[in-house]
Order: structure tokens, then sequence, then C-alpha cells
């Protein structure tokens, strides 16, 4: 398989109001396949959101990348020029928000606003860029494309308006999409919808993506590879099948145990405790020798608070940094 | 036995304008009754649109239905006068979604914990101090946090402050709308485990309104499935979610994401 991205040894920096420095990325690798879905688990403060924003680097102004190379088609995204880095932005590599109400326009027609993005990116006739608008949103919105595109956001349901914002990320005809959390503000049904509108669009464009979650179970049946993310760090990396049936980092497992099981009824019973994880994913909060969740484990060693564990190979494709696969 | 809460056809519209500027009537509720009894959990699920949380604004008299009725402790709460309601009031605490809205985020936590007990009066400034800070204790968390203000606190230990002060006046009902929806997994059973705690040792009652059929699965005793504003279906939570009668409910168990998820289907297809 070919990488389109190249992420290696990310580190970001975050500078507190008193001027201190907080790491929020500590050494972030993995590479992205041409039109592979990457899932990227982790819970608040795990860095997941940092790590969409440093890629394309568009991080709060408090926010700095100390070390790391971003390859994308072979370029150092970390050294572009800020011309560069704009025409890659939303024409090769697009980002997809949770929120879709903020991210739109509110007084302005959908087909408008995906028309404006191609606009902004091309130089094709007016007659050309409403061709393309159509079909677009022909792609999306495979029934009522006509009427959407005449539409406010406000007249549009949030699983439409998110839509319409995949839409224009789509637009341009990128080759990578960064999604975060697009579907957290909606409803099961509609949730599931969307994952459907990006399998569509993986088959019929062949974009390569990265979907950051919290929800493990989203990426069952979406995601091609699961990449767990803890205190900035990758802990775990696979096969999306196989991270999810048999993970491995006590990590991951934890997680996925917090989740009740009371509609497939396996796991824990109605009412039952639920296994939670104590202590919390930011790297501030961490200690800073050994492992980052050494505090939290259930199945810590001695080893764990000496020395931090790096990314071993469980297999050929499925990798963990736990001491409790060292071999 | 009679049931603590028991709401019967209640029904909410809100006037509304089309886009051409003609009036228009949206129907939110339309018609719902059920019945809550003391100790228990009832989940509300439904989509987004189906009146899961103005029932929530009603029963927390923070809306005004317009018909029907809802019966606490065998008293309507809607026809009796304001200050009949002002003593029902407290006892029924509602809970939002994302507690980064509905606490003042220029208060320090106790002083969002000392205000509902200043507005109900009777207790001294510093007998006020001392259940504010066991109530700090009993959602565990510590003492530090009292002068904290909520942008301080991570999103779990905000949820946990929300509910604290929804406990300072010491209710019988909690009304969670999407209380724990904002959440982190971990969080979430968190909170879970909190919530079953509270119900043990204080026989409280949960309203738990959400989308999210698991939870609802995990924590609930009945559940009434909204869609459009009407209830198509209620009853125990097992029978109901093993055997769904209705097309609706199908609809919302096969929907939950799942570690065993099969492949995810292309739309349009």
């Amino acid at each position: 398989m070919t990488s389109i991205l190249e992420v290696r040894d990310l580190h970001v920096m975050y500078r507190g109001r008193e001027g201190e420095q907080r790491a929020a990325l500590a050494g972030v690798s993995f590479d992205l396949g041409a039109g592979e879905v990457l899932g990227v688990l982790g819970e608040s403060g795990s860095g997941k959101s940092t790590l969409a924003t440093a890629l394309v680097r568009l991080l709060p102004a408090n926010g700095r990348i100390s070390r790391g190379v971003v390859l994308f088609e072979e370029k150092d995204l970390l050294e572009a020029a800020p011309e560069e880095l704009r025409g890659i932005r939303g024409g090769r590599i697009s980002l997809i928000f949770q929120e879709p109400s903020l991210a739109l326009h509110p007084t302005m027609r959908a087909g408008q606003q995906i028309y404006q993005v191609l606009a902004a990116h091309g130089t094709a006739g007016k007659s050309v860029l409403r061709e393309k608008t159509r079909q677009i949103l022909g792609m999306v919105f495979p029934e009522e494309a006509e009427r959407i595109a005449r539409s406010f956001p406000h007249e549009l349901s949030g699983g439409q308006r998110q839509r319409v914002l995949i839409a224009q990320a789509v637009a341009c005809g990128p080759s990578v999409i960064l999604a975060d959390e697009p579907t957290a503000s909606l409803d099961p049904t509609t949730q599931m919808e969307m994952l459907g509108v990006f399998r569509t669009l993986r088959e019929k464009l062949g974009l390569a993506m990265i979907f950051i979650t919290h929800n493990p179970a989203l990426l069952a049946g979406f995601a091609d590879r699961v990449l767990v993310l803890y205190g900035g760090r990758v802990v775990e990396l696979g096969p999306a099948a196989d991270v999810l049936r048999e993970p491995r980092h006590p990590y991951t497992k934890a997680l996925f145990q917090c989740v009740p099981a009371g509609l497939t009824g396996s796991g824990n019973g109605r009412k039952a405790r639920l296994p939670a994880i104590a202590g919390e994913a930011s790297v501030s909060d961490l200690p800073l020798k050994g492992c980052a969740y050494e505090p939290s484990c259930a199945e810590r060693m001695e080893v764990c608070r000496e020395r931090e564990p790096t990314l071993l190979g469980v297999n050929e494709r499925h990798t963990v940094s736990c001491f409790k696969y060292e071999k | 036995m009679q049931p603590l809460i028991k709401v019967e056809t209640l029904v909410k519209r809100y006037a509304g304008r089309n886009l051409a500027g003609r009036r228009q009537e949206v129907i939110a509720l339309d018609g719902v009754s059920f019945e809550v009894f003391a100790g228990t959990t009832v989940a509300v699920v439904g989509e987004s649109g189906s009146g899961k949380s103005t029932l929530a604004l009603c029963l927390a008299c923070l809306e005004e239905p317009t018909s029907g009725s809802i019966w606490f402790e065998g008293i309507d709460i809607l026809q009796g006068a304001e200050r009949a309601r002002r003593e029902i009031r407290p006892q029924m605490q509602l809970i939002f979604q994302d507690p980064a809205y509905s606490l003042n985020p220029r208060w320090r936590a106790i002083e969002i914990l000392t205000e509902p007990l200043i507005l109900q009066g009777r207790i001294s400034r510093e007998e006020m101090k001392e259940r504010a800070y066991s109530l700090l204790g009993r959602v565990g968390l510590s003492r530090e946090i009292a002068e904290r203000l909520p942008g301080e606190l991570s999103g779990g230990q905000r949820q946990r402050l929300a509910i604290a002060r929804a406990l300072a006046l010491e209710p019988k009902v909690l009304v969670l709308d999407e209380a724990l929806s904002a959440l982190d997994c971990s969080v979430q059973a968190q909170i879970a485990n909190f919530l079953m705690e509270l119900q043990r040792a204080l026989g409280m009652t949960y309203v738990f309104i959400t989308h999210d059929l698991g939870m609802a699965a995990h924590l609930a005793d009945e559940i009434v499935v909204m869609n459009a504003g009407r209830i198509v279906e209620q009853g125990r939570v097992e029978e109901v979610l093993r055997e769904p009668r209705k097309e609706i409910t199908r609809r919302l168990v096969t929907a939950v994401p799942r570690m065993t998820h099969a492949p995810v289907a292309p739309i349009g297809q």
C-alpha cells in the first residue's frame, strides 16, 4: 500500500496562561494509505483534535509544533510556505468539524456555499462551477439535491447540514479528509446515515480519511485501521477488526469495557457497575517518567514506572506500546 | 401503588411561521401519557425532534404545556396556584447536556452550589457552606474544587457539579436531558455509576432522556419511545428493546453503534 500521508514523531506544545509549556502530542507517528479510513480513538485531552489541526497547521495561536515531519505527496507540510498551504487546505486536504450549524454561513443558500469553495480554489467559468456544484450535491443527496441547493442552513436538519459540509469538503477533489468528531452531535440513526455517506464518497472518489472520534463502536464496520491515542501518544495501532475485537493495550481494553453492553446482552449486566477508568487522559496530569497510563492501569508492572514503552509489533500490522508484549 | 409522576395526554404546541410568513403551529408533544414510580428510572428515547426535550422542560415546570396534566404525588401541578408549584419545583431538577452552558462561567463552584439554597432561604450562611461542601463530597469532587470556575474543570467534573447543584434542594426526581451525551465513554461510565449509587442510597427517581439506547438499556427499568411528539411504544426496557414492535423502535435499536457492526453500506444503493 502506498502512503499518501506520513506523520513522523510529531510533537505539539501549548503555552499556558502563565507562559508554561504543556505538551499535547508527544511523538506521534503513523502512515495513511491512499483510500484508507484511519479511525483515531481518544478521549478529551488525549490530543486527538490537536492532531487534526496540527497536520494542516491550523493550531490556535498558543500552540506550536515543536518537532516532527508531516509528509503529504512527498512534501513536508511543516516546511511549506503559507501560500502553498492555503492551496492544499480545502483543495488537497479538507477538514470537517463537529458542529455543522457553526461552520455554515447562516444567510447563504447551501448550493452557493459549495459554489464559493469551488470558486476560491479554481479558475473555471461560472457555468462549469455551477455544473460541478450540482454534481457534488447530487453525490451526497442522491434524492433531493435541487431542493437542498436552494435551502438556507436553518431550513435543514442536523444531518443535512453535515452533508452540506461534507459536500464542501469534497468539492475540490481532495485526496485526504480530516474529520474531527463529525457525527458527535447527531442522533444514532443520522450517525449511521453519515457513515454511509462517507463510505459512498470513499468508493466513488477514492478518498483517504482520518476519522477522529471518542466512540469506538462507530469505527466498527467503517474504519480500516484504528489508532488509539492516550496522553498525546499512540498506544495502539492496528487493523480495525483486530483492535476492536481483541484490543491489546490495557487502556484500549478498559475504554471498550466502559460502553454498556445492555443491548447486545454480553458483558456487564443491567444496572451493574460499569468499569470506569480512573484519572484523565490529558498530558498535564500524567507522570513525567514511565508509561503515561501507568497510574490508571490495571495490569501495571514494576518496569512501567521506570521507563516509557515504545511501540512493539504484536504482528506485522498491529503495534502496541506496552511492556506486556515485550519479548 | 401510586406513581410519583403521572403525565396525562400532555400537549405542547409552539406558534411558528413558515417561510411564506404564514402562521404554522409546531406540535412538539401530541398527547403524551406515562407514569414514573418512585425509585425507578424511566428512559425516554427517540430521534432528534421527537419531542424529548420539550417533555423534559414541561416536567421541570420550565415550559407550560398547552393542555393535559402532570401529577406529582397526586397533585396536579398545572392546576394549582403558583405557590403550590413553588413547593413542587425544587423536587424535580433538570440536568442538561452540556454543563458548560448551564453553569454560570463567572461563578466559583461554591457560589453555584449555594445559590439554590439562598433562593430557598431558611438556613444560615455557615450552614449553606457546610451543605455545599458535603454536596461536593457526595458527587465525588474534592473540596479544592469549591474555589474553581466552571472553565477550570473538566467535562466530567462540570457535569458532577451540575448534578451537585441539582441535589442541593434534595429533589426526589432528576430529569436528565442527554446528561451523558457530551462526555467521553469512560466519564459516562463514571457518572452512570454515580447515578446508580445515588439511586440505591437515596431512592432517587430518574427520567433519563437520551438518544443512546445502550445507556438507556443499562440504566432504565421502563422505556418510552417517542416519535413526532407521540409515544409509539412503552414498557419494561428489556422487553421493548429485545422485541421492538414498532418500526421506529427497530430502527433506533439497529442504529446503535456496536463493536461488532456489519460493514456500513454506502447510500443511494
